[in-house]
């Protein structure tokens, strides 16, 4: 039984969401390349950001990877490899856990630094901000799952690979669950709403960052050539006047 | 053999008066931005001293340049791939603002608005990167002239020759050292950016970082080991020197060549093998460096050079102008320019002509002749402080090849003197050095009298370029993909948005300036503040002057602020 409000809350808006995230991305590409970078600040300050950043960077790569795992597997081919539910929920809770506190200690870092730190608050925008706070309402509802579900079991036994999960592919396969998360105990949907917000706001910030992870660099060569006719602006030669051969220098 | 065209300069230190001119005026062209305060294209230090920023030329502390593994292969410094990659996040050994200075402005304002009070009201200096007081405590240049000071006790150069550096004191030395990006055949820069916006061109081996590829991972900071790429702290992008490639391509030399009251820089080509050049980079001991980057250079002289030269596409009147290259000329044919710190590994391509000025007012003070090659010869050969210490410079720590450059100079000047007055030269003269009296004339035009056209040999853009690089009016200048459209910032801040063409740029800055009443500088939040040199009289920037009753005037403009992320 699916009321409108559902359908608006779990499929109108996801779609809504990731068609901003993709056409964001492509027109900030298109029109800003100039402003597509991580925005460093460490020239200001490197102490704290010296622990705070690969904390966090760490930290949220390792989330990341998680919920590849978690949303992205179906639970049934987890199973046909023989991984017992005990098994995979003591793993993703242990691994999680640990990846969520980094990411946590790491951002709470990042985020003193720049309320506390002159020049890095000046450096600090809107946007920025905005980030900051859609991101810690996200992390902090997702952590809460894996303590408040995972570990001191609040909800019932929740199974998000059932429930959350399906879901979530079912956006990419169009096979529509908006009950699956009506259902779902409030804290999974308010880190998935939140997330979605997030991927809304994501090509409007610093963010974008993350799509020019440099991995290229290990293959190749270290001194990069570019001929005239790569560079931009350039254009083949139009017909038109030769100066003549005396008046060259 | 794989011919390649390198645009490069010579800088003859013996005639730097330290006077800043060039810093200035490449400030003023490219550097007088905000996010930029602290960024010397050019920037002259005074040796001994620190150096900008402090103390750069310590690598086993900065980590820049290349290293020999010990499987003799070529690594940078600050690591290898992997390393570079997972230290990302933050990086190990970027300079932090304190090392260059913070910059500042002064708060004009209370000069003009402070009550009626018994002192004069000061403006006090207030910092540009946090809009707060400040105390100045360091600049770019703040041990000008001080050479002999305890200040100099940091300059890791200095320390390298310290033991004897002590009782040298009594016979301090000090000269200039102009310094611009050197444009490395081996780039570590450009090795270090994980992006790969950082290319050299492959016709005139000019550095560039590509501003719509630079992601901000700073990097190439760590790498260079000179510390010519700047972190511009407002758009997040790495910049550097340019060698004035605008200007180049149309065959102007670069603004702080031209602008240079000593006349001491020499701009024009080298061709070299560029197969040649990692192997080069690569030989065991620092101290043939100097040669074996010297043996990548082709003789353009030489027919076989100048029909690999044409197969490899580099036009007929490029040639030309390789043969008659001062830069030629200084490094391989006269063998007086040398490498600044060839011991970094990245075939550095400015070089410097080191200074006899020390040996000749060490002379002087004994009230000997300083002109006469016996003298001076002599000076040379027992003055070893400051021959070691250009020897740290320039040849990783080899004296010969500097007391060779240095009794070249000594023997030119007192070659020269007998003829100055009128007397005939002296041919024993030159012989002592190796040179003959022709090849001591020829040195002499060159260092000492040559015109414009002989400092600054360069060949415009391959002629059928030429058309497009010089953006004549025979086409419209707006035309071009995009078209001029949206003015001054973009939707994320200063410069955000597509690139513009240059002359675009101009044009539009120009009837931006014909048309609005506000300066570029209006309205940025705290940092905001009035460039005198560009302001053309109109508007009323914030700060300059008091309102028409009472506060003073509020920016007339709606941009918002600086680097905000608004869309
Ligand atoms: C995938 C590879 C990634 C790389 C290589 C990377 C790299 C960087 C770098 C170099 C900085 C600048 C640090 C500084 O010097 O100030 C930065 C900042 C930042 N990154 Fe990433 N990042 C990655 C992924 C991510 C992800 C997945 C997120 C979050 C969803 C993220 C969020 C941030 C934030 C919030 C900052 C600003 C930190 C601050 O200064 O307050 N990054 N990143
Ligand atoms: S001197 Fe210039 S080209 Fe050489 S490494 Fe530094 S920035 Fe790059
Ligand atoms: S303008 Fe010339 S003389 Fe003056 S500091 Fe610069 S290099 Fe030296």
């Amino acid at each position: 039984m699916t009321t409108t409000l559902d359908i608006v809350l779990w499929v109108v808006v996801p779609y809504v969401c990731l068609a901003i995230f993709i056409t964001g991305h492509a027109w900030r590409y298109r029109y800003d390349k100039f402003g597509w970078t991580t925005r460093s600040s460490q020239l200001y300050e490197s102490k704290l950001l010296r622990w705070g950043s690969p904390l966090f960077h760490f930290g949220i790569l390792a989330v990341f990877a998680g919920h590849v795992m978690g949303l992205g597997i179906p639970k049934s081919w987890t199973d046909a490899v023989g991984l017992s539910e005990s098994v995979y929920h003591a793993m993703a809770v242990s691994v999680g856990l640990l990846a969520g506190l980094a990411t946590v200690v790491g951002m709470s870092l990042l985020i003193y630094r720049r309320r506390t730190n002159g020049a890095v608050f000046g450096a600090t925008t809107r946007m920025d901000k905005t980030m900051y706070l859609v991101l810690g309402v996200v992390i902090f509802f997702g952590l809460w799952n894996t303590i408040g579900s995972g570990v001191l079991n609040l909800y019932d036994h929740y199974d998000y690979r059932e429930g959350v999960s399906v879901w979530f592919r079912g956006i990419f396969t169009f096979q529509l669950h908006p009950e699956l998360m009506a259902e779902a105990p409030f804290p999974f949907q308010a880190h998935g709403m939140a997330a979605m917000l997030l991927f809304a706001l994501w090509p409007f910030t610093r963010l974008v960052h993350v799509f020019s992870a440099p991995l290229f660099y290990l293959w190749r060569p270290y001194v990069v050539y570019r001929a005239k006719s790569e560079r931009f602006g350039a254009r083949a030669p139009r017909r038109g006047w030769e100066k003549s051969e005396k008046t060259r220098r | 053999m794989r011919v390649m065209a390198q645009m490069s300069m010579v800088m003859n230190l013996d005639k730097c008066i330290g006077c800043h001119t060039c810093s200035v005026t490449c400030k003023q062209a490219w550097t007088n931005r905000t996010g930029t305060e602290y960024v010397w294209f050019n920037n002259v230090e005074t040796r001994p001293g620190q150096g900008y920023p402090r103390t750069y030329e310590d690598q086993e502390k900065w980590e820049g340049g290349w290293t020999l593994t010990k499987r003799g292969r070529l690594r940078l410094k600050a690591g290898g791939r992997i390393k570079n990659l997972a230290t990302i996040f933050s990086s190990p050994k970027l300079p932090s603002i304190e090392d260059y200075y913070e910059p500042w402005t002064y708060d004009y304002e209370t000069l003009t608005n402070a009550p009626l009070q018994e002192h004069s009201p000061v403006a006090r200096p207030m910092s540009l990167i946090t809009g707060k007081d400040m105390n100045i405590t360091w600049s770019a240049n703040w041990d000008d002239d001080l050479g002999g000071s305890e200040l100099l006790a940091a300059d890791p150069i200095l320390a390298k020759v310290s033991d004897k550096v002590k009782l040298a004191y009594e016979q301090t030395f000090m000269f200039y050292l102009p310094r611009i990006c050197e444009h490395c055949l081996n780039p570590s820069c450009a090795a270090s950016c994980p992006s790969g916006a950082i290319y050299k061109r492959a016709e005139d081996g000019i550095v560039l970082v590509d501003q719509d590829k630079c992601r901000g991972w700073r990097k190439c900071v760590t790498g260079c080991p000179y510390k010519k790429i700047y972190f511009n702290h407002k758009t997040g992008k790495a910049e550097k020197c340019t060698f004035c490639f605008p200007r180049i391509e149309v065959g102007l030399p670069t603004v702080c060549a031209e602008t240079c009251v000593g006349r001491l820089r020499y701009i024009g080509l080298v061709l070299y093998d560029a197969d040649k050049v990692l192997e080069a980079a690569t030989v065991t001991d620092p101290k043939d460096l100097l040669e074996s980057q010297r043996g990548v250079f082709l003789d353009p002289f030489d027919p076989t050079v100048m029909r690999e030269a044409e197969r490899a596409g580099i036009p007929r009147d490029w040639v030309d102008a390789a043969q008659r290259s001062p830069i030629w000329a200084l490094i391989s044919t006269f063998k007086v320019a040398l490498p600044l710190h060839p011991e970094y590994r990245t075939m550095p391509m400015v070089w410097y002509i080191p200074p006899l000025s020390p040996v000749v007012d060490v002379v002087q003070e004994t009230g000997e002749d300083a002109e006469e090659a016996g003298n001076l010869f002599a000076a040379i050969d027992t003055l070893r402080i400051p021959v070691e210490y250009l020897a740290e410079l320039f040849t990783a720590g080899d004296t010969e090849p500097v007391t060779g450059v240095l009794k070249k100079l000594a023997a030119m000047r007192s070659y020269m003197r007998d003829i100055n007055m009128g007397r005939p030269g002296d041919p024993s003269i030159p012989a002592a050095v190796g040179m003959t009296t022709g090849e001591m004339d020829a040195m002499f035009r060159l260092l000492a009298i040559a015109k414009y056209d002989e400092r600054y040999v360069i060949p415009p853009a391959h002629a059928e370029q030429a058309h497009n690089l010089e953006e004549l009016a025979t086409e419209c200048s707006l035309d071009y993909d995009g078209g001029p459209g949206m003015g001054g910032s973009g939707p994320f801040g200063e410069g955000s948005g597509a690139g513009t063409p240059l002359a675009v740029e101009n044009f539009r800055v120009l009837k931006d300036r014909q048309t609005s009443d506000t300066t570029a500088g209006a309205g940025t939040g705290p940092a905001t503040r009035v460039n005198m040199l560009n302001w053309d009289g109109r508007g009323t920037p914030p700060g300059l002057f008091p309102g028409r009753d009472g506060p003073p005037a509020e920016p007339r403009t709606e941009s918002a602020p600086d680097g905000q992320d608004t869309p």
